[in-house]
């Protein structure tokens, strides 16, 4: 995939690192304003997707390398299972909040237990395996062959 | 409850992601760990039998959380997962090696089991709704998993069935909030025996009957199986038949139609109507087919016509406010075929596979005398047909036996007829298989095929003998009530369900 | 009534799925019912002239820790708009898969035309 102008490059560039500053932020306030792990992770990924659309896909794939994407999304997931199962450990019950009212007080940025916690893991795995998803379709139509389905 | 209900949601899901770690050379290693996890399961269910509780996650206590609930039923439907999918494992350890991305296989078909396994543990019902689609979307990429025309063109008519069926479903559960406010299963079955089935619950439940029905393949919405079973490779095309069909599509609407809703007469006959359709379309479509896996699709929707008409019957007695004995023979024999099926279906997938795998072909015209080079396979296979047409005492015969004995006794003489006629019909068909592919000649081309090996060996046989022995679930009373009654009672109990909510 | 139009536009996408021969097509006709039974479920919550279900400074007393009751009584209905989150990403993953396929069987056989993607049959 060709990239685009120098222009365009330049502006994507400081462009990319607000969009992904943002993304993190929506992933961090997730428990005081809407927003949460979804939505931040959709960010980070179309931070990513930008970086794509102006230099183009082998720039990225030095950037951020395939293998990597798939393994940082399945941290992403097994960090989330983590979190429930050591709710399980400390508190009996199954993703149960086991840091409420241990730190901080509510409405602050931290608080809520392991609610900021879930957040991250969510929107590392959204946003490392939607970018996954975008990447693989742009460079399928061009008959290039992946190892999967 | 000395088992925390999560683990079996747990384990696979867990499992599923750590497997992509493994890599291109950890392959073994990585086979290792999902047959281990799908062991696990079938151990953990063995351990559930004749346990019932409810599990609160998070903490938090109903209406306000979501909750899992282990009762007769649910334990039933995880017994019949963990054999298909530890034998489906077992079999798919030998059978994968010709594909390529492996480990993403191993992941997608836990994540299914995980799936299935939510969905008969739930007690809300949008968490139900959520379970549904986890299961269905690793099935939609599993049939697909070949990448060649025929199963990419199947993968896709059943993915737009399926995502059809499940928008139906989620349209009704917005209607049932609507009507009553809450989403747990306990608290809509009080909610709905307070205040009547009004339009908007009357019409939401004809919209997860369509939904549920087309999961479950029943005609008239059966059109994306006989193109998605035969495409998928076999372990899946056994999954496939022998549980997603049954947990996604009958589980869930006998969950629905009797614990929430309540039975009333108009169900009952449209589940015994959809139930004869299914079972005379399935079996005559069946008879024509010349692709052996084709043949077996069809009559799984045939089979699972037998399953509803069960299930209905039993409805329908019990909306009438008849003998109580009677319903539950009814249901007992539906479940009970449901329980056989996913066993000798599954079974019958494999050998299926074993055979395409040894002669690279699926059409019965082209085979032909494979009993002498391929013994395990053969035997394997006529003990699954001999009991799926229902020769005793083979588990086949028990459960239809038991069908027709209900049908008889509550004077409904020409569904009985019904179920005999369509038990010949599968005797022809199944005979067929047998001839064309095991007896007869040898074509040259076929001179030089070898027996399949290792697992694959191991998962056929256990699986055989788990048809043999299934038999003993009826006539031995221990067993009887210690795994097949507690499901019967909990769908006679009916509406006693919402007394969890109590709790 | 909105709860008719939503219904209206479910019927549509039915219609896009149903009838229509392109596969492109067909996958928008399911993106348009899935968005509006998600428009149902949110406007199954509303609640006239309610606040936003979020809590902030205004309504909740650090003292006590009380939450005050006009929020209670004014907010809409949080529940809702959680399951459709839920149900937007499960569509997301679908639509994925979906769009996946749809490229895929346009590389072997060389049309979006449902109708002459018919190999197998009976």
């Amino acid at each position: 995939m060709k990239g685009m102008t120098i222009i365009v490059k330049t502006i994507s560039s400081w462009v990319k690192v607000l969009i992904f500053i943002f993304g993190i932020y929506i992933i961090l306030f997730g428990h005081l304003t809407p927003g949460g792990g979804f939505a931040g992770g959709v960010i980070l990924a179309s931070s990513y997707v930008l970086l794509m659309l102006a230099f183009g896909g082998d720039f990225v794939q030095k950037d951020l390398p395939l293998a990597l994407d798939s393994k940082l999304d399945c941290l992403g997931a097994i960090m989330f299972v983590m979190i429930a199962i050591l709710g399980s450990v400390f508190s009996g019950a199954f993703l149960a909040n086991f840091l409420v009212d241990k730190y901080g007080a509510p409405l602050e940025l931290l608080s809520a237990g392991t609610i900021p916690l879930s957040n991250i893991a969510i929107g590392l795995k959204v946003g490392a395996s939607l970018f996954l998803v975008i990447f693989s379709l742009s460079i399928c139509h061009k008959g290039a062959e992946l190892d999967g389905e | 409850m000395s088992i925390p209900l999560p683990v079996f949601i747990a384990i696979p899901l867990t499992t599923a992601f750590v497997l992509p770690m493994f890599g291109a050379k950890g392959k073994a290693a990585a086979t290792v760990v999902a047959n281990l996890a799908t062991l696990s399961l079938l151990a953990l269910a063995i351990a559930c039998i004749g346990q019932s509780g409810v599990y609160e996650v998070g903490k938090w206590p109903i209406p306000l959380g979501i909750n899992l609930v282990l009762d007769g039923l649910s334990s039933l439907m995880l017994l019949a997962i963990g054999v298909v999918a530890a034998g489906a494992m077992l079999f798919s350890a030998g059978y994968m090696e010709r594909y390529t991305a492996k480990s993403k296989y191993l992941s997608l078909f836990l994540l299914m089991v995980a799936g299935m396994n939510g969905l008969v543990l739930s007690g809300d019902i949008f968490n139900l709704f959520v379970f549904l689609e986890i299961a269905s979307l690793a099935s939609y990429a599993l049939v697909g998993f070949g990448c060649g025309h025929e199963e990419l063109e199947a993968s896709f008519k059943y993915m737009v069935l399926g995502t059809v069926a499940s928008l139906f479903v989620l349209l009704a559960i917005a209607l049932v909030y609507g009507n009553t406010g809450v989403l747990n299963m306990a608290y809509i079955s009080k909610a709905v025996q307070s205040s009547g089935v009004n339009a908007g619950l009357g019409f939401a439940l004809g919209l997860f009957i369509v939904g549920f029905g087309l999961k479950a393949a029943l005609v008239p919405f059966h059109a994306w199986l006989p193109d998605a079973h035969p495409s998928a490779p076999a372990p899946i095309s056994a999954m496939l038949s022998g549980v997603l069909i049954k947990t996604l599509g009958v589980y869930a609407l006998a969950r629905v139609v009797f614990n929430v809703f309540g039975v009333s007469v108009e169900v009952g006959w449209l589940l015994i109507v959809l139930g004869i359709l299914s079972m005379v379309a399935g079996a005559f479509l069946a008879i024509g087919q010349w692709d052996i896996k084709r043949l077996m699709a069809y009559s799984s929707i045939s089979q699972i016509g037998y399953v509803v008409l069960g299930i209905g019957l039993g409805a329908l007695l019990l909306a009438r406010g008849d003998s109580l004995a009677w319903a539950s023979l009814a249901i007992f024999g539906g479940l009970f075929h449901l329980v056989n099926h996913a066993v000798y279906k599954s079974l019958l997938f494999l050998t299926s596979g074993s055979v395409e795998m040894s002669t690279g072909t699926r059409d019965l015209r082209e085979m032909g005398g494979l009993a002498a080079k391929l013994p395990f396979t053969r035997t394997a296979c006529t003990v699954a047909s001999a009991s799926i047409v229902g020769i005793p005492p083979f588990s086949g015969f028990w459960s239809k036996l038991i069908l027709i004995i209900a049908a008889v006794q509550a004077h409904f003489y020409w569904i009985a007829a019904v179920i005999v006629f369509v038990s010949l019909c599968t005797l022809i068909m199944y005979l067929k298989v047998q001839r064309y592919a095991f007896l007869g000649e040898l074509p040259e081309n076929l001179e030089r095929i070898e027996e399949s090996r290792g697992t694959m060996r191991v998962a056929m046989v256990s699986l055989a003998c788990l048809c043999v022995l299934m038999g003993s679930l009826v006539l031995v009373p221990g067993l009887r009530d210690a795994i097949l009654e507690p499901a019967v009672k909990v769908l006679t109990d009916g509406v006693k369900y919402s007394a969890i909510a109590g709790m | 009534m909105p709860y008719a139009l939503c219904f209206l536009l479910f019927v549509i996408g039915l219609y896009c799925a149903v009838v229509k021969k392109n596969m492109v097509k067909i996958v928008l006709g399911i993106l348009i019912m899935e968005c509006a039974v998600n428009l149902f479920l949110v406007m199954l919550g509303y609640r006239h002239d309610g606040v936003a279900p979020i809590i902030d400074r205004a309504y909740y007393d650090p003292g006590t820790g009380q939450i005050a009751a006009g929020f209670i009584n004014n907010s809409v209905d949080p529940l809702p708009q959680a399951l459709v989150l839920t149900s937007i990403v499960i569509g997301l993953g679908s639509l994925a898969l979906m769009i996946s396929i749809c490229i895929r069987i346009y590389e072997k056989y060389g049309t979006f035309d449902i109708t002459q993607i018919r190999r197998l049959r009976g």
